[in-house]
């Protein structure tokens, strides 16, 4: 399905429009945005720039108004709801600006629910759980619930979740929003060392210049369109 | 995927503790309470529907006097004659048979045991219009009952009070002044459609009573049994016609007798007890329901949670269907279970409150069928609907609901 050369995921004109009529809001106003395998991509821009908007359309966790959306070369805006679950199930990881934990839930179990989606076997589930806790720097804390944990642990533990089933693309929503500056580098770490070493592609949101300079790619948003597209010091070295 | 969603839904269901208990909790109640009510009252119209058989064939009573009940005028009317007996017996068709009955309260003495209880001195027709049997022992000869010997058959509980676990026969009772010889036992009837003790009694041969009671030859009760198949009012309306001739009352003047019919009584007593039982139903059937908006409740209180819950499931990859069955098992697990508690709640507190009041236990599988779906269907519905819409929602849309 995925010819050579096919960049993984390309956007062409997307648009998003919030509410009708009169109070209806172009949230994104035509974003063209392409994507390679293998990419780190950090995306920048203005608060209510479209930031979060892009990133729930591109983890196919909400549906644009109008333009195509290729992953693969597949048209995602064509498929149905099962589709996509079935795409965010098996390619995609996704880290929220506000963790979605499940409330009263270990952190294991939190982390394990997406290969329990998946059909893993129970004993699967527990070692790549734990794996991706261990990751994260959680050992030790699989069995607090998210309101035993800080706001940096919950969101190492969605971190977790997300990358347990080594998705094709991880999209992370201000990762580090909630992290002190010591933690928020080694979640860049983290994230630097899966795109490099397993070669997932990481799109990530943030504010924050340091952070961003570990990507190898800056997209910034403004008003709804990608206003800059370049690469970092990082991307522009190698 | 079946496996999953079971897990899941267990999960579920055990890490919300409390809501997974206000929701049985919700049906329990309601299930409990409906087959309860019911059920006891089925067991109260049972009772009295068991005491109208025992009366046997419609049994007329008549007495003198204008009015049933306390406080009724009888200073005025005459008691019966033997001859009114006789006239009623002989003149009227579709008897099956006709008591002359005189009562007196007393106390019976025998040994170092006495008891009160009431005597009544009648003949062996009393036994076939009251639909009595004998368990030990024999009915009046016709010498006795002509000459009035001291002769008495005892009911069921006069013969536990006074001689326990020995044989009455041919022992002797004191009635008042006399003694008599016990030639037989009443089979036991239990509690009459009034609440009395049917088999506290003592009969004597008429003879006897008047004699030695009553010291005259009046007769104050006629029992009259019909035939199976006999029209009771139109008999009623004979024997009335009849005795207003003997007793010479003028066209105008009421009745100085009255004459009615105990399972008409017994009737409208059980017919009460119908409508009792349906008002205890209705009732119930308000607690189910208020069991139900309970239930409702807890499950619309708990929607903004679960329809977040719901949006992070599809955000990691869950399938629509198998959030929906996650949430139907749990909604199906908690109502059976609530049901099952329910009814086992039901049964013990019918069979204590049936043992308490002394009415039969009937176990009705449909009202606890009926109860158990009704409040089951609540719970699916209110667990699973809810989630099913939040389950249409595209993720993102689910985990913004506030
Ligand atoms: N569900 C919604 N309904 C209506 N308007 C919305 C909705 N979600 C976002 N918007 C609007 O769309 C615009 C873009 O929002 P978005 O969340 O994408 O911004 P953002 O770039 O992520 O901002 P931030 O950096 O603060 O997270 C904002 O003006 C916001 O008010
Ligand atoms: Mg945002």
């Amino acid at each position: 399905m995925s010819s050579a050369g096919e960049p993984l995921i390309a956007l062409h004109g997307i648009t998003k429009t919030y509410g009708q009529g009169e109070a209806a809001f172009q949230a994104l106003q035509g974003v063209d945005l392409t994507i390679d395998a293998g990419e780190f991509v950090a995306v920048m821009g203005p608060s209510g720039s479209g930031k979060s908007t892009a990133m729930n359309l591109l983890g196919c966790l909400d549906t644009p108004s109008a333009g195509e959306y290729l992953f693969r070369g597949i048209h995602v805006e064509r498929l149905d709801r099962n589709q996509r679950a079935l795409l965010r199930r098996n390619c995609l990881g996704f880290v929220f600006q506000g963790f979605n934990l499940l409330a009263r839930t270990s952190a294991r179990e939190n982390v394990e629910l997406p290969l329990l989606y998946r059909g893993e076997a129970a004993a699967e589930r527990h070692r790549a759980a734990g794996a991706a806790l261990a990751k994260v720097g959680l050992e030790g804390w699989e069995h607090h619930t998210p309101a035993e944990l800080s706001g940096g642990q919950q969101q190492r533990v969605a971190i977790a979740r997300a990358i347990v089933t080594s998705p094709l693309v991880l999209l992370a929503d201000e990762p580090t929003g909630n992290l002190d500056s010591k933690r928020s580098h080694e979640i860049m770490e983290l994230l630097a060392a899966l795109n490099r070493e397993q070669g997932i592609t990481v799109i990530m949101v943030t504010h924050e210049p340091d952070m961003a300079a570990y990507a190898r790619r800056i997209v910034h948003f403004v008003d709804g369109l990608v206003a800059q597209d370049g690469a970092t010091e990082a991307g522009a070295c190698c | 995927m079946l496996l999953n969603a079971l897990l899941l839904a267990l999960r579920e269901i055990r890490r919300n503790l409390m809501r997974s208990f206000l929701t049985v909790l919700g049906i329990v109640i309601g299930v409990a309470a409906v087959i309860t009510m019911v059920t006891l009252g089925n067991g109260a119209t049972r009772m009295v529907s068991e005491q109208i058989a025992s009366l046997g064939s419609n049994l007329l009573m008549m007495r003198p006097g204008q009015r049933l009940g306390p406080g009724r005028d009888s200073a005025g009317a005459p008691n019966f004659k033997l001859a009114d007996v006789d006239a009623v017996a002989q003149q009227i068709n579709g008897l099956q048979a006709v008591a002359p009955v005189v009562g007196s309260a007393v106390t019976l003495v025998a040994g170092a045991r006495n008891w009160s209880s009431t005597v009544s001195g009648t003949t062996n027709a009393y036994l076939i219009a009251g639909n009595w049997k004998l368990a030990t022992g024999r009915a009046f000869s016709d010498d006795e009952e002509v000459a009035g010997k001291a002769v008495c058959i005892i009911g069921n509980t006069v013969r536990k009070e006074l001689f326990g676990s020995q044989s009455p026969l041919g022992n002797a009772i004191r009635v008042k002044t006399f003694d008599c010889e016990v030639i037989g036992v009443l089979a036991a009837k239990g509690q009459g459609a009034m609440g009395m003790d049917q088999d506290d009694t003592v009969l004597l041969p008429l003879r006897t009573a008047q004699r030695r009671l009553t010291g005259n030859l009046d007769v104050s009760t006629l029992m009259i049994s019909l035939r199976d198949g006999i029209d009771s009012t139109q008999a009623m309306a004979q024997i009335r016609s009849l005795m207003r001739e003997r007793r010479k009352l003028a066209d105008n003047a009421e009745d100085n007798f009255n004459l009615m019919d105990t399972r008409q009584i017994a009737e409208t007593l059980s017919g009460t007890i119908g409508t009792m039982t349906a008002l205890l139903g209705a009732v119930a059937a308000v607690s189910l329901l208020v069991g139900g908006i309970g239930i409702m409740n807890i499950m619309l209180v708990s929607v903004t949670e679960r329809t977040r819950e719901i949006g992070i499931r599809l955000a990691i990859g869950a399938l629509e269907n198998e959030v929906l069955l996650q949430f139907l098992i749990e909604a199906v697990v908690l109502s059976a279970l609530g049901g099952l508690l329910g009814i086992t709640l039901a049964f013990f507190a019918c069979l204590g409150l049936s043992g308490v009041m002394s009415m039969p236990f009937l176990f009705n599988p449909s009202i606890n069928m009926t109860a158990f779906l009704f409040s089951a269907a609540i719970g699916v519905v209110f667990g699973y609907v809810p989630a099913r819409r939040a389950a249409r929602l595209d993720p993102i849309e689910a985990l913004r609901h506030e």
